[in-house]
């Protein structure tokens, strides 16, 4: 009986980039299966990875996102080890590409990798068998963020075809502001860019030319379903951009008086760590429009998806 | 859809006949059993009891609970499925806990599925008993798996397959032979 059905033909996840619209919905919608395995009254466990090695490889701080894969990884009944870099041999002297061939000596299925480097990843993907997976590559991309801010959005509002979103803040440091792009334009949504001019570089237009880049926060929010805020990563020098906190404050944190310009069932996310009082008060991200902890519940189950269908490909191969 | 030829095993008022009497059996061994429910593996089991919900609904004159299991993440073969869809959640609307479950699937051949069916409820809950009604048994266990109530039995070659087509999916009911290829 001839019949069409989608293989998901990708090893690894490198970025939103290189996957289809198609490929993006087939993870959303794998996802929906795992939030019924994580929504479980007792056992939240399949057995579906199971006597599957994964590597668990940060080079950079996170605690959400390697918690969040690791819970995802246990909850498919994985194996996992976490090589932790600042006990490894790189504070030895050895390259990116050595430590990844002593990894891959060991045969593990698949990597989570946090790298400083952009493209990191894909040099990794080129040296080894293993399947890889960006959770991060310096101000690059951080796919499986993108992802789980797209779960939660169209979860909320069904679809994501159509969707105003203002991503408000650091653009200029963020990685999770280019996946975002690349999935929200992929999937027909419309998104606008707003921050200091120094902290919006123009560049972005040339290559998501369909996207709006706005300097007034309170222009833009009364037109949008969602607002995504971001952190100013003080960290990465974003201090040296603006001319001050107090100022960063006054025109672009997200407050109760323009959260009031906004339509009411507004959606707001943030990708995490907050820093209250910055860039959003405690009455907006603990009020009832916030949605960021459904994005740390979401993360869980779309993790999961990327790992199963890495893990389990079922098509011809392409990079 | 344009079926290829294929010798018709059981037409669609055959089938819709089989259905019945699965229904009838099913009714003699659990009638007056208060806590039945019924569980379809997805995909053509999920449609398979759904219909056999309708007719034990209107025999028994209450409303059997319905639920379905898709056992992907289960199976023992999985990187062996190729070109699989992608998994869809499993709905179980209801507690599993002392209930007597009837599971229902279209084909029962290696038994493997029914296997992977039984890890995936065990991890929904603890029923009082479980029970397997399929539309055929072709033979051809490769685990010890039997079916309580069975449609058409059957002892069918490995070089041959039995496809359930229902009219949700297929757009046509029934059962068909077709080469293995």
């Amino acid at each position: 009986m001839p019949q069409i059905v989608y293989r998901f033909p990708h090893r690894h996840l490198l970025g939103i980039e290189p996957l289809s619209p198609q490929d993006i919905a087939a993870i959303l919608d794998q996802a929906r299966a795992f939030e019924e395995v994580c929504e479980r009254p007792e056992i939240k466990i399949v057995p579906a990875l199971r006597k599957r090695l994964i590597v668990n490889l940060f080079f950079e701080n996170s605690t959400r996102t390697r918690n969040s894969f690791e819970i995802a990884e246990k909850r498919l009944s994985a194996e996992i080890i976490n090589f932790d870099a600042d006990t490894s041999s790189l504070s030895k002297g050895e390259t990116l590409v050595d430590t990844a061939l002593n990894l891959e000596a060991m045969h593990p299925d698949l990597i989570v990798m946090r790298h400083s480097a952009p493209g990191a990843h894909a040099l990794l993907a080129r040296h080894m068998k293993a399947s890889i997976v960006n959770a991060g590559d310096g101000a690059h991309e951080h796919p499986t963020q993108a992802l789980l801010d797209a779960y939660t959005l169209r979860k909320r509002f069904g679809h994501l075809s159509g969707l105003r979103v203002a991503i408000v803040g650091d653009i200029r440091n963020s990685r999770v502001v280019r996946s975002n792009l690349w999935l929200l334009t992929k999937m027909g949504a419309h998104v606008t860019l707003v921050g200091p001019p120094t902290l919006v570089p123009l560049a972005l237009k040339e290559t998501w030319p369909d996207i709006d880049i706005s300097y007034d926060l309170e222009a833009v929010l009364p037109s949008q379903d969602a607002v995504m805020m971001l952190r100013c990563q003080f960290e990465r020098g974003t201090g040296a951009y603006i001319p001050g906190q107090g100022e960063y404050i006054r025109f672009y944190q997200l407050n109760a008086q323009r959260l009031r310009l906004c339509r009411p069932d507004v959606a707001v996310l943030h990708p995490g760590p907050i820093n209250r009082g910055v860039e959003i008060t405690s009455e907006v991200a603990d009020g009832p429009n916030n949605l960021i902890l459904d994005q740390v519940t979401n993360g869980v189950p779309v993790r999961m998806a990327v790992l199963f269908l890495l893990c389990n490909p079922h098509g011809e191969q392409v990079p | 859809m344009p079926q290829a030829y294929a010798p018709c095993l059981l037409d669609a008022a055959q089938m819709e006949v089989h259905l019945q009497r699965l229904c009838r059996e099913i009714v003699a061994a659990f009638g007056n059993d208060e806590t039945i429910a019924v569980l379809g593996i997805r995909t053509r089991g999920l449609y398979l009891a759904e219909r056999l919900k309708v007719m034990l609904d209107h025999i028994l004159q209450k409303d059997v609970p319905l639920g379905v299991l898709d056992i992907s993440l289960y199976r023992d073969d999985l990187s062996e499925l190729a070109g699989s869809p992608i998994v869809r959640p499993t709905e179980i609307p209801f507690s599993l806990k002392d209930r007597s479950v009837i599971l229902v699937d279209d084909v029962l051949f290696t038994g493997r599925t029914i296997r992977s069916a039984l890890d995936a409820l065990l991890d929904h809950g603890r029923p009082k008993r479980v029970w397997l009604a399929a539309l055929v048994d072709r033979g051809g266990r490769e685990v010890p798996i039997q079916a309580e109530f069975v449609g058409l039995k059957l002892d069918v070659a490995m070089t041959h397959r039995v496809s359930v087509r229902v009219k949700d999916v297929d757009g046509e009911d029934g059962v068909f032979l077709e080469p293995r290829n």
